[in-house]
């Protein structure tokens, strides 16, 4: 039962030269397992047991000081709960795992082998400042102007989305989520497969192209914004966030990108912790009307076994924020459909011979861990970045993967300590950055010097 | 794995300190430094792995005051096994992967009179050197386990000893050879530890 609740961070279609269409996907949106689990399931009362225990497996201390304060018979309950709680979180750690992983590997085997994506040709506007300047002063100073523009950006995207959402303008919202997103499907995949095909020398005529790129976008569009088998709709966000942070690599100049970075953990953790925060007035707002929260920017990992499949609750969902298709599905699925799925879950679900009631089954499929897909997008800028920037080291480039992990691990276990919403940036950017400049200015000469003597440590 | 990075990072920070503070000319003084350097990273390095095994343990308590039956579901054995291999995966990693980068593309090996067999060598050495990490786990959980003082020191010393003979190279002969050696001795040790025996062999080649 970890939940998982990450920023999800915009997908900010950036304004490139080669298109004046300016289509603005959603800002930073969080999605909130907890507030989304809570909402969806209708097995609130199986939640609120677990939001009950407040002891994470994982966390030895509240172990060690329960053990002695609770009673037997709550300790047993919440023991069977625990335990299934740290299988299950471990499992889904390991699920989070590999569509990270897999989003990271995509965008650095790009970025190495593609040249395209590392060629300086223009910057977003929402970078106006160019660093092209000969005072490392005036570089710092650009890159941090233009981190402040694009990150009032996002904030205002935000807003602006929260305000949407406070006001219930449903159709607005899913219409432009399906604006952005038929531009990420199409447009982009378009230019990426150009350039592949360039690099690899490869050619192909217009009829195929064609052909391959509007079977590719279309059955894209379905599975992302109605339905879809759940492996396939994992596939497309992987690829479309993949495709997004190829994009950033591109056209964010070198220190902006890393400042920018800083700026984005930053206000992630304000934006989700503080009271009067954007994406907290969401998790509010939604937990009030009861609905899912934008299931359309996360990833999930597991789906509830309904007969109604990708439904919004906790299918996968596209980048873009159209999930008022989906919550409204939704809502007007889940009351009449939860009795379905709780027998759905019981004969359907892999779930191993524990006994536990039909109701936790449900959960625990439920419950995939939920990521939200701007998370994906900055992970694989960072060690995209890191790829394209650090002197073409490797060594660079696995250490901030292995950073990213690791942060990824912590904030799964903070969050099985706080149930609550959480931002899942801050400490993996963290580490992915100390650990990147770290590595290319500390550890590369160290380990250059080690294997040019050939000597092992 | 990451870990094994804080450990390489520290040790790291101290030789670029100690190089950026002493003269880049001296021949010498570099090369010894840089010995300094791999000392001091290899007892990092084992410090690391101690602190990991202090957190395992408690994480294992955890698991253990949780459990129904009051057994962990994880032996620490077992736990000593990931991370050892892990680390040796990391280890091994971070060495080779430059290599296998360059040896993509084009080039001539020991052109400029160094070793041809640069490339192979430094194959096996990684191998060794990961399958050491593995086993060195083992040995070091187990030793931490049954207060052995005498496991961890000996742990250490053939960590430090493996990594001295590196300073042979390119007399390939002088550091491939012992650490194979080290290793074998290494993997029955750790066999033995972990419960095998000569039978258990046995039955297992005779397929019984």
């Amino acid at each position: 039962m970890i939940t998982f609740m990450n920023n999800s961070d915009s997908e900010e279609e950036p304004c490139n030269e080669r298109t004046s269409l300016m289509s603005a996907e959603s800002p930073p949106v969080p999605s909130y397992q907890d507030g989304l689990q809570a909402s969806e399931a209708g097995e609130a009362q199986g939640h609120r047991r677990r939001t009950g225990s407040s002891r994470s497996p994982n966390n030895i201390a509240d172990g060690e000081v329960s053990d002695s304060a609770v009673p037997v018979r709550e300790r047993a309950l919440e023991n069977e709960e625990e335990e299934l709680t740290l299988k299950y979180g471990a499992k889904h750690v390991i699920m989070l795992f590999v569509p990270v992983t897999l989003c990271m590997i995509v965008v650095v085997a790009t970025i190495k082998s593609v040249r395209f994506y590392t060629e300086k040709n223009g910057q977003l506007i929402y970078t106006p400042f160019s660093e092209d300047t000969p005072s490392v002063g005036q570089r710092l100073l650009n890159s941090v102007l233009n981190t402040i523009i694009m990150i009032s950006v996002i904030v205002v995207m935000t807003v602006f989305l929260v305000v949407l959402y406070k006001y219930r303008c449903y159709k607005f919202i899913h219409g432009w989520l399906i604006l952005s997103s038929l531009m990420l499907l199409f447009l982009f995949t378009y230019i990426y497969l150009g350039e592949v095909l360039k690099t690899y020398n490869v050619a192909m005529d217009y009829p195929t192209l064609f052909l391959v790129i509007w079977n590719f976008g279309a059955v894209g569009m379905i599975c992302i914004h109605w339905k879809g088998p759940l492996q396939l709709q994992q596939a497309y966000l992987i690829m479309i966030s993949a495709l997004m942070a190829l994009v950033f690599i591109k056209y964010l100049p070198e220190w902006s990108a890393w400042v920018i970075l800083g700026a984005i953990s930053i206000y992630d953790l304000m934006a989700v912790l503080c009271p009067k925060g954007p994406l907290r007035m969401l998790v509010e707002t939604a937990q009030e009307r009861n609905e899912p929260i934008f299931p359309a920017l996360i990833y999930s990992s597991a789906m509830m076994w309904t007969v109604a499949m990708a439904k919004s609750d906790t299918a996968a969902r596209g980048p873009s924020q159209q999930t008022w298709d989906a919550a409204e599905d939704g809502r007007e699925n889940h009351r009449t459909t939860s009795h379905a799925d709780s027998q759905m879950s019981e004969t359907r679900s892999p779930v191993p011979t524990r006994p536990i009631t039909s109701f936790e089954e449900l959960e625990e499929e439920e419950r995939g861990v939920k990521l939200g897909l701007g998370d994906f997008i900055f992970y694989s800028v960072l060690v995209g970045k890191a790829a394209a920037t650090a002197s073409g080291d490797w060594n660079t480039t696995l250490a901030c993967f292995v950073a990213i992990l690791i942060g990824l691990c912590l904030t799964l276990l903070l969050l099985a300590v706080f149930k609550k919403a959480l931002p899942a940036l801050p400490i993996s950017i963290t580490f992915g950055l100390v650990f990147y400049f770290s590595t290319d200015n500390l550890v590369r000469p160290f380990m250059d010097t080690l294997a040019s003597h050939q000597l092992y440590i | 794995a990451f870990f094994w990075l804080v450990s390489l990072l520290l040790s790291s920070l101290v030789w670029f300190i100690a190089v950026k503070a002493s003269d880049p000319r001296d021949e010498r003084l570099q090369k010894g430094l840089l010995i300094f350097g791999v000392m001091f990273s290899v007892l990092l390095q084992e410090v690391f792995r101690f602190l990991y095994y202090k957190l395992l343990r408690k994480a294992i308590e955890g698991l253990v005051a949780l459990s129904e039956d009051g057994c962990s579901p994880i032996s620490i054995q077992q736990m000593a096994y990931g991370p050892g291999g892990s680390r040796g995966g990391m280890s091994g990693a971070f060495s080779m992967i430059n290599l296998l980068a360059d040896a993509l593309g084009p080039g001539t090996v020991g052109i400029h009179g160094d070793s041809q067999l640069y490339f192979l060598t430094s194959a096996f050495m990684t191998m060794v050197l990961i399958f050491l990490h593995t086993f060195w786990g083992i040995l070091f959980f187990h030793g931490c386990e049954h207060r052995r003082w005498w496991e961890i020191t000996a742990v250490v010393v053939m960590h430090l000893a493996v990594s001295g003979s590196t300073f042979c190279n390119p007399l390939y002969v002088g550091s491939l050879v012992p650490s194979y050696l080290l290793m074998a001795t290494a993997a029955a040790w750790a066999y033995l530890l972990s419960g095998g025996s000569a039978q258990n062999l046995r039955r297992f080649l005779l397929c019984k």
